[in-house]
């Protein structure tokens, strides 16, 4: 029933049915060529249950009764091979359009009918999911912002995607469908917006306390308009050097958003291999020293870092109590739920 | 439709329930199975973890081949021992029975010594569970079949006891029969161990 | 030192774990209270606790622990959906800058709490009660292959839901979503008991499921009544039979992920950790692995209701008999190649999407064609609209729209829009209400006479009927639209104002729901008051067709005082049209299992040890532990399982049943 309301949707505001992105278009027009699809044989179905219900009721004296027509090889013939048929085209659908959206695969044209340029190269934007608000780091253009991601209209980004801590997903719904952020792995996204104006993305992945308010602005400006804001931004002072990053990625929620003039460089793959903190091996440090192209011996390294330990090796007095956490926090926590608090920026 | 009824009741049945016995064999294998998955997704993850070894040690600086090659022969042997044990079963000789199954229980003992005694060494060099992914599937994955075999040596012990008790019953006889397809299995289990974790991964 | 001794004694619990400070838990905390010590004051009163005991705890009757999954099963229903009302609620006000009335810690165990309860404590063991009782009826066997383990699966589910329901009032639950997803649920990110309270709970509950899955498939394999070949097995014990091998095949793996989430958190290894070489994503992998089949544990049985129900009241036999057993073989197949479609989003490269998205697809085509056999089942059928049909065409159209947004979720790039949105929510919940709920009832509404010998009151049940119908779509279509308009799922509140009508459309849904739910409650208590003028002498009311229907209601402890011979599909109405005729003397002492409270004992240590574990009370741990061993190894010294119901009791009980028939 909710799908016979689709075209009424399509008229309202809204992310999914009315993107301002060319993926998510194209995405959108999936969903209705599939639905279309399913419909030619759910609707006749659908007519055929109450038909039946109806005209072979018990109250029905003029229904033929059969008791023995249980069996038909060629009814059963086109029982299976109605949904088969269906499902063929789909599959098909599915094939082509999944290869054809793949977000990791760079994009074919900017809008419909509007060829990409191929001496064009895309925009890169790295996207840091934090616990609980999201980094974007411009790093052709050494900038960086938290929970603000600014893109020029009609240009290709492809955005590397990656989490410090939780499982995240990337999801601006006018932009394009999400990928997932997952710490210590880089997943990508190609994606373009053709419409200027304000969006919303967020976090579509649960991921603890915060995640209801792990939120971002999406703005779509033109050529000229994103010149102004990166030139803003830059003039904004604040930078991002490690240990500044190393207090931003403490929990906290509702983070008002930031910009940063400039990033310390390098600083995304350092989040993927997770060795931002000072001291930490990188992963493929650690894998190139496992393969065996570093000294190696039963001296190996101690692992580094903080990690609990596991419950059965703690002594009786290292045992916290552990309180209901359901409580209200303790005023002065870190991380404050007042939105836009100057507090949220002070994680400390 | 036939003008003479058929019969449609068992009247005379003499016992003619395939009662519980004949179902335990298909309910102790489906079980089986089932334990024979847990060692599965066991194995899926050691193979995904299996070279994670996160500057820890890797496979070939931790394992002694010739040790797991004792702890090898142990098992093996006492599935022939078992095997042994289960002939004598059926022709119903309780002495024999017990002499089987006591030396079958002397090498899975042995096997659980000796792998105690590398899980020893090993956390005594700092391979514990928690250094790596690698070694926490290794510990894992073994220790789950060492745990097995222990639980198979408390059954072997408790037979013991219950055929000294009633002598080779019907009930005890199946009892044996499910124990020895345990004991099998786990010997099964272990060539995968031994192949897929120690040789391979020295190997590797 | 008491400090120390303390922590020895009771590990990390102490005063501050219990929420004091929260009113609904206090207010809920004192209902139970008092509901729990009106009842036990009641059973006490009466002196039932001998007979409660004797008859019902230690039973190994195949039937008695049906009806005891069954009540199990509707009290955790009132439980989980208790939880939905409350989420339902807070997304209804929680608008432009209102936090609503729950805090993120609250509302995070709500909807975690929620999906565990119902699939696991709800959907589980209401499908397995009615497997449990029907299905060897069905097959003319006197008792399941293993009664003891029947016996001891039933009291590890309860183990299992009571360490659920503590977790309310002592600590909490898990934060981490229904299947306890790291690295939410890592030791790192939830160092409380949460995440341990899960585990455990579904440890226990999980080996309860697997040992019966074992049991029934085994008794469907092994304890036909003679002539019942698999291709003469009624369409409800062959869905029995697929979902009880999905089972035993699937939850092993779920046993053994848990585990390995158990070693992180208790020994500190390093499986599911982010750093020294954990892999998150293989978590997801092996619980979606469990999760996907899962789906069809529940929904295959429910398949089998419907066939046996549209059969029934069409007055026909199953159309397509032979093509509805070889869809169901090939989904139980095909629903072990689909897990991925759980996480498109990840990035596994296009080529396995779309592989994964077209076999979830493919599982459309025997769904499909089962749809079509129960439309041609109705077709020339003299359709009476008692109950349990009126649930087969809410189902039926209800239904085909969930598989429909179904297949359109298949497809990867929909997908990437609409994974993680309410758009989802609302395909399960059309899926799992649609399908397993609707089918739950309708088996019990056909059932029912079967098990106690008085049909339930229709009118209540008409209401109830109306209410889950009317309230699913109420609830569900305006969640559908939100999802469609990229409102995603486990949100707490919202900043857009003009979504909240659709959640106070949905709100007045759930009410309407809680309707149809009460109207159920007061259906059976209808029913008891109205027990004479409801009952029925026959054992047939429905003019069944299936063997169930063949020995009385509700059936001797025996089942059948001589076991039936099956010559052809839908035994009882093959026996009724060629005239059979029921022995009248010869009866012959039978061969039943023995009571034992060795389940319920090992049930209780169990909890035991769970509890334990989730607080770190070493000592309690290691002596409920051993407690097991010894139960297990003492009850393995019991040779005394079984005994002979004389003939002279047995011919008793059938001359009164058949002096009732009026045969």
């Amino acid at each position: 029933m909710a799908l016979l309301l689709l075209p009424l949707l399509a008229g309202c505001q809204h992310a999914v049915l009315n993107p301002a992105g060319d993926v998510a278009l194209q995405q959108r027009n999936l969903i209705y060529a599939s639905t279309a699809l399913m419909l030619l044989i759910i609707v006749p179905v659908m007519m055929l249950i109450v038909l039946f219900a109806w005209r072979y009721r018990k109250g029905n004296r003029q229904a033929t009764y059969d008791p023995h027509f249980d069996h038909s090889t060629s009814l059963e013939l086109v029982i299976w091979s109605a949904p088969l048929l269906i499902i063929i085209a789909l599959g098909a659908l599915t094939w082509s359009s999944t290869h054809l959206l793949d977000p990791f695969r760079p994009l074919g044209r900017v809008a419909a009918g509007k060829p990409l340029d191929p001496k064009d190269k895309p925009m890169r934007v790295q996207v840091v999911a934090l616990d609980w608000k999201w980094l974007f780091i411009y790093p052709d253009l050494g900038i960086a912002t938290v929970n603000e991601l600014v893109l020029p209209v009609d240009r290709q980004v492809r955005f590397d995607i990656t989490s410090t801590n939780m499982m995240n997903s990337f999801y601006a719904p006018t932009l394009a469908g999400m990928v997932y952020a997952m710490p210590g792995m880089r997943s990508t996204l190609h994606a373009v917006l053709n419409k200027p104006g304000e969006y919303q993305g967020m976090s579509a992945n649960y991921s603890g306390a915060g995640f209801s308010d792990m939120k971002f602005r999406l703005r779509g400006v033109n050529a000229a308009g994103f010149d102004r804001w990166v030139g803003q931004a830059r003039a904004s002072g604040r930078t991002l050097p490690t240990e500044t990053f190393l207090r931003l990625e403490r929990p906290s929620e509702k983070v008002p958003p930031m910009r940063f003039a400039a990033v310390q460089p390098g600083l995304f793959d350092k989040v993927v291999e997770r060795c931002v903190r000072p001291g930490t091996p990188c992963m493929s440090d650690t894998m190139m020293h496992d393969r065996g192209m570093m000294p190696k011996g039963r001296d190996a390294p101690p692992p580094t870092g903080e990690r609990p330990e596991g419950a059965l090796f703690k002594d009786s007095d290292q045992i916290a109590p552990a309180p209901n956490v359901t409580k209200p926090r303790r005023p002065g926590a870190p991380g404050s739920t007042d939105p836009d608090s100057a507090r949220n920026r002070d994680m400390s | 439709m036939s003008s003479q009824a058929p019969s449609f009741y068992l009247i005379d049945e003499e016992e003619h329930h395939h009662g519980p016995g004949a179902s335990t064999a298909l309910g102790f294998w489906i079980y089986l199975m089932s334990d024979a998955l847990i060692f599965a997704t066991l194995f899926a993850t050691y193979g995904v973890l299996s070279t994670s070894y996160a500057g820890g040690p890797a496979p070939h600086q931790i394992f002694e081949l010739p040790l797991v090659a004792i702890n090898t022969g142990m098992l093996l042997l006492s599935s022939i021992t078992f095997g042994m044990a289960a002939i004598e079963t059926e022709a119903g000789r309780l002495r024999a029975t017990q002499g089987w199954l006591a030396v079958t229980a002397l090498f899975g003992a042995a096997f659980v010594g000796i792998e105690l005694y590398e899980f020893a060494t090993l956390i005594a060099e700092g391979a514990t569970p928690q250094r790596s992914a690698f070694l926490s599937g290794f510990f894992a994955l073994v220790g789950t079949h060492g745990l097995h075999v222990l639980c198979g040596l408390v059954w072997i012990g408790v037979t013991l006891v219950q055929i000294g008790q009633r002598g080779l019953t019907l009930d005890n006889r199946r009892r044996i029969m499910c124990l020895g397809m345990f004991w099998h299995l786990l010997d099964v289990v272990w060539i995968g161990v031994f192949t897929f974790v120690y040789l391979l991964g020295v190997l590797r | 030192m008491t400090d120390h001794l303390l922590k020895i004694l009771f590990g990390r619990l102490s005063l501050e774990s219990f929420p004091v400070h929260e009113p609904i838990l206090l207010g809920t905390f004192a209902v139970v209270v008092l509901l729990g010590l009106g009842i036990v004051g009641a059973v006490t009163k009466y002196r039932l606790w001998g007979w409660l005991w004797r008859e019902w705890f230690t039973s190994v009757d195949h039937k008695k622990i049906g009806i005891m999954y069954m009540i199990l099963g509707i009290i955790m229903l009132l439980r989980g959906f208790a939880d939905a009302v409350m989420m339902r609620l807070q997304q209804a006000i929680a608008f432009g800058g209102s936090e609503g009335y729950l805090n993120a810690h609250h509302y995070d165990q709500i909807f975690t709490a929620h999906g565990t309860i119902m699939i696991f404590f709800v959907a589980i063991p209401l499908v397995v009660g009615l497997i449990n009782y029907i299905m060897p009826l069905q097959i003319g066997a006197r008792d399941v292959a293993f009664p003891y383990l029947n016996n001891l699966s039933f009291w590890l589910t309860v183990a299992g839901a009571l360490l659920v329901m503590v977790s309310l009032f002592v600590g909490e639950f898990s934060r981490a979503g229904w299947l306890n997803y790291v690295p939410v649920a890592n030791l790192q990110n939830s160092p409380d008991t949460g995440p341990d309270y899960y585990l455990w709970a579904l440890q226990i509950a999980g080996v309860g499921t697997t040992l019966s899955a074992i049991n029934m498939v085994t008794t469907i394999i092994k304890m036909r009544a003679p002539g019942m070949t698999m291709m003469k097995m009624p369409v409800f014990c062959w869905t029995a039979l697929c979902s009880n091998v999905l089972a035993v095949a699937i939850f092993p793996i779920l046993t053994a992920a848990f585990a390995l989430l158990m070693l992180d958190r208790y020994v500190g290894t390093n499986f599911f950790t982010n750093d020294l070489g954990g892999n998150p994503m293989m978590y997801w992998n092996l619980v979606w692995i469990w999760g996907h089949p899962e789906v069809y544990v529940l929904v295959l049985p429910v398949f089998g209701i419907f066939s046996e129900i549209t059969s029934t009241f069409s007055g026909k036999r199953l159309f397509g008999y032979s093509s509805m057993v070889y869809a169901t073989v090939v989904i139980t197949i095909l629903s072990f190649l689909v897990w991925l479609h759980h996480f498109f989003t990840m990035g596994s490269g296009a080529s396995v999407n779309s592989f994964f998205g077209i076999a979830t697809m493919v599982i459309s085509i025997p769904t499909g064609a089962k749809i079509f056999n129960w439309l041609f089942t109705m077709y020339r059928g003299q359709i009476r609209f008692e109950l349990p049909m009126m649930w087969v065409v809410a189902f039926l159209l209800t239904f085909t729209v969930g598989g429909m947004t179904g297949v359109l979720l298949a497809v990867p790039p929909a997908d990437f829009v609409l994974h993680n949105s309410l758009f989802l929510v609302a395909h399960f919940h059309n899926v799992i209400i649609g399908g397993v709920v609707f089918g739950l009832f309708a088996g019990m509404t056909y059932w029912f006479p079967k098990a106690f010998g008085f049909r339930l009151d229709p009118f209540w049940g008409k209401v109830s009927f109306w209410g889950w119908v009317v309230g699913y779509w109420v609830a569900w279509t305006p969640i559908y639209i939100v999802g469609l308009m990229g409102t995603t799922r486990r949100v707490r509140h919202f900043d857009d104002p003009s979504l909240q009508p659709f959640f106070i459309v949905a709100m007045i849904g759930v009410l309407i729901i809680a309707i149809g739910i009460a109207a159920f409650l007061i259906q059976i208590a209808v029913s008891i008051r109205n027990r004479e003028a409801l009952r029925d002498t026959t054992g047939d009311p429905w003019h069944g067709r299936t063997l169930e229907w063949a020995t009385s209601s509700p059936p001797p402890a025996y089942n059948f005082a001589f076991t039936p011979v099956i010559h052809d599909l839908d035994a009882w109405y093959d026996m009724k049209a060629r005239g059979h005729e029921h022995p009248a003397g010869g009866w012959r002492p039978i061969h039943m299992p023995r009571n034992t409270g060795a389940g319920v004992i090992l049930s209780g240590l169990a909890l035991a040890l769970g509890f334990a574990m989730v607080w770190y009370i070493w000592w309690l741990a290691a002596v409920s532990f051993a407690g097991m061993i010894v139960v297990i190894i003492g009850h393995s010294f019991n040779y005394d399982r079984d005994y002979h119901i004389p003939s002279e009791e047995v011919a008793a009980t059938e001359r009164a049943r058949l002096a009732a028939v009026g045969a």
